[in-house]
């Protein structure tokens, strides 16, 4: 009997000991899971303010030199050491404003027809296919707009334009080699179109369809009910991913560079060669040999991370001022 | 009453006047609407096509094995290498930050770190090939392919995060209650129970990110471009080669006798993108199927 209690004790103290220890191994395992994630958290903060931080930090010479007057100077001569962005601020807001322009309806055209129009098992096909655009390598895209859309537009695309519609002076003489603004424009077009659609989609399936039912039930037009319910109720959210839009054609660099031509001057041509400052990094900053061109490709940066960062931060601003949630991360 | 008001009983009924202008109003946006995804699958069918057409011809066995100048070996082991250095560094930090935001952070929290997460996701990558270039390849005074592997990273972190932060949000309830009334430490259950329910969609996320990261080229002109084609090399602590600045130095020389085997290696990267983003989509929908109708 009494064998046995103080067995039954040993054993409760026992238990009570590896609980004990269990539980002082789940206190210190439950911190070490929140120091570890919390730690993460940190980090990704941390990373946005350090690239910030170096990008600023590697213009500082150019910023020293030329001050805020290197936004809207227009010479950019690196054997004189005499850098300003105003020529790349002009071709950067020439064509992702094309971009936008074009891109922006035949993206939402393209959601409202996977929403309204294609039966569902089309839509299922095609809407990834048109995701499937924005997989394709922006270096990829700029090799084909450099070896096969810019010959294209040069022979048929340009010419055309240019005899008709010649006395507007964007559409002036067409280069020879089909590297130009123009051509520039259009592969953005192409990068736009798939991040537009996509959430332009998401958008317009969150419409009430009861909303639709009723307009149709009250004699409207399919176009009617676009018109008048389903564009007005996601106007904002289609605002906010047409910014984020123009924040990818804004900073894409590469396919740009390739198909651009490489201007050094500011022209209303667009039938003549250009250049970005994002395509002017990648043109140039391997070539740079001097600290101040570095620097000055730097601070185009600078001005790139600025208008990106303004861009994200409207539309997520937009999103969610005028009540439109996720879909931004894709 | 003239007769004319009244009309023909038994004429058929078709619209006229303002409904008929309605109808042909709402015709032509139809038509427009589907002329727009016409428009858009024909720009990815006429890039399919020019990247297969031209790519195809070049690839053979040599081409993906040896070295140069018979084939582009090395470029396709260095993208490969510089891809999984890039996943190593950003998965883990990706999946502890959607840990983080689901499980610890209040609302408030979440949402700072929300934005935070787009805005890296909204940086323009030549931004991240400065840094990489600045921060490490001028600190070594070489280029590496580590430092193009950083910048990868930054841009694989965000999608890898949300992604994963989308999923673990879709763990039902129920299974976390079960574990807590069974007394179960948080982290037990986060490791036990949320992390492998969950697993499904973390890697095909993850596998999305890497098929967006490995065709960035802004980055790696800056962190990895003056390298050795001839040699094949997996020690990430030296410039690699790597696809996508092969191509973009075959195009921005202009020269037309590389251009079959830019085709060719521009072949085989988006094969793998297109096939390895397809498969994970499907994966990924259903994955999230799977948990949220458990």
């Amino acid at each position: 009997m009494s064998a046995a209690a103080s067995a039954a004790t040993r054993m409760s103290g026992h238990g009570a000991r590896v609980s004990l220890l269990r539980r002082r191994a789940d206190r210190l395992g439950d911190r070490a899971m929140f120091g570890i994630c919390l730690l993460a958290a940190l980090l990704a903060g941390g990373t946005i303010f350090l690239v910030g931080y170096q990008i600023v930090h590697g213009a500082m010479p150019a910023i020293d030199k030329f001050g805020l007057g290197f936004v809207t100077d227009t010479t950019w001569q690196p054997n004189f050491g005499k850098f300003g962005a105003g020529v790349l601020l002009f071709g950067t807001a020439i064509t992702s404003a094309f971009a936008l322009l074009l891109g922006g309806p035949i993206a939402i055209a393209i959601g409202l027809f996977l929403t309204l129009l294609a039966p569902k098992g089309l839509a299922a096909v095609i809407g990834p296919l048109v995701e499937l655009l924005a997989a394709i390598p922006s270096v990829i895209l700029g090799f084909w707009g450099l070896v096969v859309l810019a010959p294209f537009v040069q022979e048929h695309v340009e010419p055309f334009l240019h005899d008709s519609l010649g006395f507007i002076p964007i559409f002036g003489a067409p280069q020879t080699t089909g590297l130009s603004v123009f051509t520039a424009s259009l592969i953005l077009t192409i990068m736009v179109i798939p991040i537009i659609a996509s959430i332009s989609r998401d958008l317009f399936r969150s419409v009430p369809p009861e909303l639709q039912d009723g307009a149709a039930a009250l004699g409207a037009t399919r176009w009617e009910v676009v018109r008048g319910i389903v564009l007005p109720t996601t106007s904002s959210g289609v605002i906010a991913a047409c910014i984020l839009g123009l924040g990818r054609a804004l900073g894409e660099a590469i396919a740009v560079s390739q198909v651009i031509g490489a201007g050094s001057e500011i022209s209303a041509n667009l039938f003549g060669p250009g250049s970005t400052l994002a395509a002017q990094i990648a043109l140039q900053f391997p070539g740079a040999l001097t600290e101040l061109h570095q620097a000055a490709l730097f601070y185009c940066g600078v001005i790139l991370l600025v208008i990106g960062l303004l861009a994200n931060l409207l539309a997520g601003w937009i999103g969610r001022r005028f009540g439109y949630g996720g879909a931004v991360s894709r | 009453m003239s007769g004319a008001l009244i009309p023909e009983p038994t004429a058929p009924l078709t619209p006229s006047g303002n409904l008929r202008r309605r109808q042909i109003v709402s015709r032509a946006a139809e038509v427009a609407a589907t002329g727009a995804a016409v428009l858009a699958l024909a720009a990815l069918v006429l890039v399919l096509w020019t990247v297969v057409s031209r790519g195809a011809p070049a690839i053979s066995l040599d081409f993906l094995f040896k070295g140069y100048p018979e084939g582009v070996g090395p470029m396709l082991l260095g993208t490969v290498v510089i891809a999984l250095v890039a996943t190593a560094i950003a998965m883990p930090v990706g999946v502890l930050v959607a840990l983080y935001i689901t499980e610890y952070s209040g609302a408030k929290g979440a949402g700072a770190l929300k934005l935070i997460l787009d805005l890296l996701n909204g940086l323009p990558s030549i931004i991240l090939g400065l840094f990489a270039f600045v921060f490490i390849v001028k600190a070594q005074e070489k280029q590496t392919g580590f430092a193009g592997s950083v910048a990868l990273a930054i841009i694989e972190l965000p999608l890898i995060a949300r992604g994963s932060q989308e999923v673990l949000q879709l763990v039902p309830k129920n299974l976390r209650e079960a574990a807590d009334a069974l007394g179960v430490a948080r982290w037990r259950t986060v490791l036990t129970v949320i992390l492998p329910s969950a697993l499904g969609g973390i890697v095909t996320s993850t596998v999305l990110a890497v098929a967006r990261a490995a065709g960035e080229t802004a980055p790696l002109i800056l962190a990895t471009s003056a390298f050795d084609p001839k040699k094949f090399s997996v020690n990430p602590f030296e410039a690699l080669p790597n696809v996508p600045t092969w191509i973009y130095k075959v195009s921005e020389e202009g020269n037309p006798n590389g251009y079959a085997e830019a085709w060719g290696m521009s072949l085989v990267l988006v094969a793998i993108i297109l096939v390895t983003s397809l498969g994970a989509r499907a994966l990924l929908a259903r994955s999230k199927r799977k948990l949220s109708s458990s």
